[in-house]
């Protein structure tokens, strides 16, 4: 077992009653990277998961968190390395939303469970990270399940876990709640490199949280590989079972909010050639500013929604020396130009320029997200 | 600051109930029958000076005596087990509550405490002919017995229904089969036996002797520890079987547990002094509605204390109501009871057409 791999499965076969329904399934996750399960309804996306929670015994294979053997794991030193959101609907009875997080402190508390004044920091601390301190004091029963799906993550939160395991945390909820979920999700990945895995009904969003996706079909593992492997039309269209209408995973038609902070990297773009830029840089939380874009370009929107700071120009207006000397600015700021590699014609001669300028000045160009750092 | 709030609220429950155990506990002592006419410092003497056969009377008026015989032999007794089965009955029903996650599961309401009375009823009837013939453990291990092997029943059946209206029907029919055999002996039975088996069947606190008494309260008072020590998987369990689970409890062990206590405790209840209906599922709501939470680590010892004073009130009601004749205990603590279980059924219907 390498160090670097905080959760592993190696021949893993899932399933009920020492049948296995899915066999097989390897993998390897490092830390801080998150994994999600797609697949069609009744796939076997949970029975994995149940499997990994230790909810099912596996029927073969080993499964391994931080190089020991899950199956060997005792029950109370396992709820301090993983931690789970179900499905199941809980009503518990007269608890408030600060009382049913608390119960995350659990493995933590002594024998009869009271809370000492740091769990209660660690439970009022992960209520702030789920951003739901102010209702803390209310009745579980009493919210939205968009705000009941937070206090379950801040009840995991408080467990102070490795791996953390959601199925289908995003359903039921609105937009909203589901793009803050999966936003603090990848927050607590990045800045406190949590491993989370977690199955999505919602492709879209799938593509843009992920490090890996798995895609669960029945009794195999179709796919399994970085987002930008694993999403093509096709293998959508056949992993559901389409027949008509094909799912565009170039064009989601959801974005998570933009990065926050002060931008680090410019992007030239255009001709859709920065999507995938900002959605990578988006991924690592990097902010960033873009243009100069035509205001009709494809990835206009895109840029638009994620971008701390966009320059473009109407549509059908050429580029004017203005919008040039402001994006020139906004790129020295940011002390790194990352370059889509759209073709420079004539009539955006200007990002060519900007380009040039870039390497005249020695400001760092890159083409991927991945190379800044 | 709600913290604070939180703390002085059960701190002032917990003192009311203390408080309400303590007025109620001399009401039963004073009131009542005609023994009585001693002021209550004299009563006070009594209870300090012990029981009249330990001696420490020589030289005191007959009446006195009279007095001291009437409250150590009678009354007392009568009190002290009202006290610890009505907090048996209520933590039963709060474990029962806790396994099922019904607020009106409890012993009675489940048949569980018909199918002890069955047991007992067989034992007597079969083996050894009379109440009084009957070795008290031997009632007890009966009553235990036949708990258990209703709560079995109920437990095959509740796996199938998660409703809790079935839960509750399936409990009354079992209850109402064991009800119905122990009719049937009772009807084909000696006479002499009967009269024995039909008062103890109605339930009462009276004519309890001291040694059954400490028999079951060191029953109890190890099963309601026990149970006290549980308060943190019942926490956990709160939020269901699997977070449970997830969070290192180890549910089947804990599920055996909660069973078993709970059955301990409406086993020795239904032993002593027959079955008595309610108090387990009202008690323990009246008690999270008093302390406006669910915290085990509250509910535990405040539904065990509330229950006590609880059967005491319904005690001291079915002494005095209709004195000189004493009603059932039954049938005061279903007047009390029912309708807070009607209360629970119509809040939960209220909840369900919400959502």
């Amino acid at each position: 077992m390498s160090d670097s791999f905080v959760f592993s499965a190696k021949g893993l076969a899932v399933g009920y009653k020492g049948r296995a329904l899915i066999s097989d399934i390897s993998f390897s996750l490092k830390r801080g990277s998150i994994l999600t399960l797609i697949g069609p309804n009744g796939a076997g996306k949970s029975t994995i998961l149940k499997t990994i929670t230790r909810q099912l015994a596996a029927i073969a294979g080993t499964a391994f968190i931080d190089n020991d053997e899950l199956k060997q794991i005792k029950n109370a030193s396992l709820a301090k390395k993983l931690a789970v959101v179900l499905t199941d609907r809980i009503k518990p009875e007269m608890m408030s939303c600060f009382d049913v997080a608390a119960m995350g402190r659990y493995p933590h508390t002594g024998r009869f469970g009271t809370l000492t004044s740091h769990d209660k920091d660690v439970t009022r601390r992960a209520l702030e990270r789920v951003k739901a301190l102010d209702i803390a004091d209310r009745d579980f029963n009493l919210i939205s399940d968009g705000q009941k799906q937070r206090i379950l993550l801040a009840r995991a939160l408080c467990q102070e876990p490795e791996v953390l395991v959601l199925d289908e945390p995003t359903s039921f909820l609105d937009i909203r709640y589901k793009i803050d979920l999966l936003d603090i999700l990848l927050e607590e990945a990045r800045s406190r490199r949590l491993t989370v895995i977690m199955s999505l009904h919602e492709i879209d969003l799938a593509e843009k949280v992920s490090d890996y996706v798995m895609c669960v079909k029945g009794d195999h593992i179709e796919r399994f590989g970085a987002p930008r492997e694993v999403f093509d039309d096709e293998t959508i269209a056949g992993l559901y079972g389409l027949t008509s209408g094909v799912y565009l995973t170039r064009r989601g038609s959801v974005e998570l909010s933009k990065p926050e902070g002060e931008s680090r990297v410019f992007v030239v773009g255009g001709n859709g050639h920065g999507i995938y830029h900002y959605r990578a840089l988006q991924k690592r939380r990097i902010p960033f500013d873009a243009g100069i874009l035509f205001e009709n370009d494809m990835e206009y929107d895109v840029a638009k929604s994620l971008s701390r700071a966009l320059f473009s120009v109407p549509a059908f207006e050429p580029m004017d020396e203005e919008t040039y000397a402001k994006a020139l600015e906004a790129m020295k700021r940011c002390g790194a130009v990352l370059d889509a590699g759209a073709p420079v014609g004539t009539l955006n001669a200007m990002n060519g320029r900007l380009l040039a300028e870039a390497r005249r000045l020695g400001i760092k160009t890159v083409n991927d997200a991945n190379e800044i750092d | 600051m709600n913290k604070a709030r939180r703390y002085t609220r059960a701190s002032l429950v917990f003192a009311l109930m203390i408080l309400a155990f303590g007025v109620i506990l001399t009401l039963n002592v004073n009131i009542g029958s005609k023994y009585v006419t001693a002021s209550p410092l004299d009563i006070f003497k009594i209870l300090l000076k012990g029981h009249p056969d330990g001696g420490g009377y020589e030289g005191a008026a007959p009446e006195v005596i009279k007095t001291a015989n009437s409250i150590w032999k009678v009354r007392l007794p009568r009190i002290l087990a009202a006290a610890v089965l009505g907090g048996a009955l209520s933590l039963s029903g709060y474990l029962l509550q806790t396994f099922f996650r019904n607020p009106i599961a409890g012993p009675y309401v489940l048949g569980i405490s018909s199918g002890a009375k069955l047991l007992v009823g067989v034992m007597l009837i079969f083996v050894f002919k009379r109440a009084t013939g009957m070795p008290f453990w031997i009632m007890m291990a009966a009553a235990f017995a036949g708990s258990m092997l209703v709560t079995g029943v109920v437990l095959l059946f509740a796996g199938k229904m998660r409703s809790m209206a079935s839960l509750l029907v399936t409990g009354i029919m079992i209850g109402s089969i064991c009800t119905a055999i122990t009719d049937f002996l009772i009807t084909f039975g000696n006479e002499s036996d009967i009269a024995n088996l039909h008062t103890w069947s109605m339930g009462s606190f009276s004519a309890i002797s001291w040694q059954n008494l400490g028999a079951c309260a060191a029953v109890i008072f190890v099963a309601a520890l026990c149970a006290f020590l549980l308060c943190k998987p019942i926490s956990a369990y709160q939020l269901g079987e699997e977070y449970a689970r997830s969070m290192g409890v180890n549910v089947k062990l804990f599920r055996v547990a909660l069973i078993g206590l709970s059955s301990v405790l409406s086993a020795c209840v239904t032993a002593l002094s027959g079955p008595i209906s309610f108090v387990g599922v009202a008690v323990p709501h009246i008690t999270k509605l008093l302390f406006g939470t669910s915290k085990p680590i509250l509910i535990i010892p405040g539904c065990f204390l509330l229950g006590g004073v609880f059967c005491m009130l319904c005690d001291l009601i079915a002494r005095t109501l209709f004195s000189p004749t004493e009603l059932a205990i039954s049938t005061v603590t279903a007047v009390f009871g029912a309708p807070v279980v009607i209360a629970l059924m119509l809040s939960r219907q209220k909840e369900k057409t919400h959502e």
